[in-house]
């Protein structure tokens, strides 16, 4: 359970690098400033690569928690 | 602020299965993470860009140790072996649900990536703009070092 109230959920389950960053950023660029995406994946690289994405995007990763298989991850648009 | 270099600069100089697929995933991954993306073709790279070459392009197994299932370069050479070990790699690529060539191509031209062919190349291979998939751009050693001359990463398949 999340107290986070995602504007958008973006479920990347099975698919493999790079696929779960490109469509995170696609995701990501739809949304408003401030606004928050929840992403799910499976890939078990996906937090490294989602820790790298926002330090390199300057986005912001709020909360990143696993359910069963699933890497869940929270983004706020920073800019 | 993010650090960091804002550019990649890949040059590809192989039309292979494998290395074609190290340069999409960069590229793409580089655009993803925001940083303004080309790949240089030359020589045997250009195979990637040609008209419906993407998803046909092959792995060798001749001269390749690091073959998953190791195949000897006696049998190697035979007739087919190329076509085999493609295949096998394509299913193992499936089984992951890995993008396919195609479609990492398609997302780097959505995701804005630059794709240069070079064009001393096409001269020396005779390959004429024509044979080239849409929306490529033609250009010298010059076109890319100057793209990669300013805050770039380059990297080289």
């Amino acid at each position: 359970m999340s107290d986070i109230n995602p504007d958008l959920i973006l479920d990347n389950s099975g698919l493999a690098c790079p696929m779960p960053i490109i469509k995170t950023k696609k995701a990501v660029d739809g949304l408003q400033v401030g606004q928050i995406l929840k992403m799910i994946a499976t890939d078990p690289g996906s937090l490294p690569d989602v820790q790298a994405w926002v330090s390199k995007t300057g986005h912001e990763l709020l909360k990143y928690e696993t359910e069963g298989n699933k890497f869940i991850f929270y983004i706020r648009k920073a800019k | 602020m993010p650090e960091g270099k804002k550019r990649l600069a890949i040059i590809c100089l192989h039309g292979s299965l494998d290395v074609a697929f190290a340069t999409f995933v960069l590229a793409t991954a580089g655009a993803a993470m925001e940083m303004e993306t080309a790949v240089y073709f030359a020589f045997y790279g250009l195979e990637v860009l040609k008209k419906g070459k993407i998803n046909k392009l092959k792995v060798s197994p001749l001269a390749n140790p690091a073959m998953p299932v190791k195949i000897p370069n006696i049998i190697a050479m035979l007739p087919g072996m190329t076509a085999a070990a493609t295949a096998m790699m394509k299913s193992w690529m499936k089984k992951s649900k890995v993008a396919t060539l195609g479609e990492l191509l398609d997302t780097a031209r959505e995701l804005g990536v630059r794709l240069i062919a070079c064009q001393m190349s096409m001269d020396v291979m005779g390959i004429k703009k024509e044979d080239l998939i849409d929306g490529i751009e033609i250009g010298g050693a010059a076109t890319f070092l100057e793209f990669a001359s300013q805050d770039a990463i380059t990297l080289t398949f």
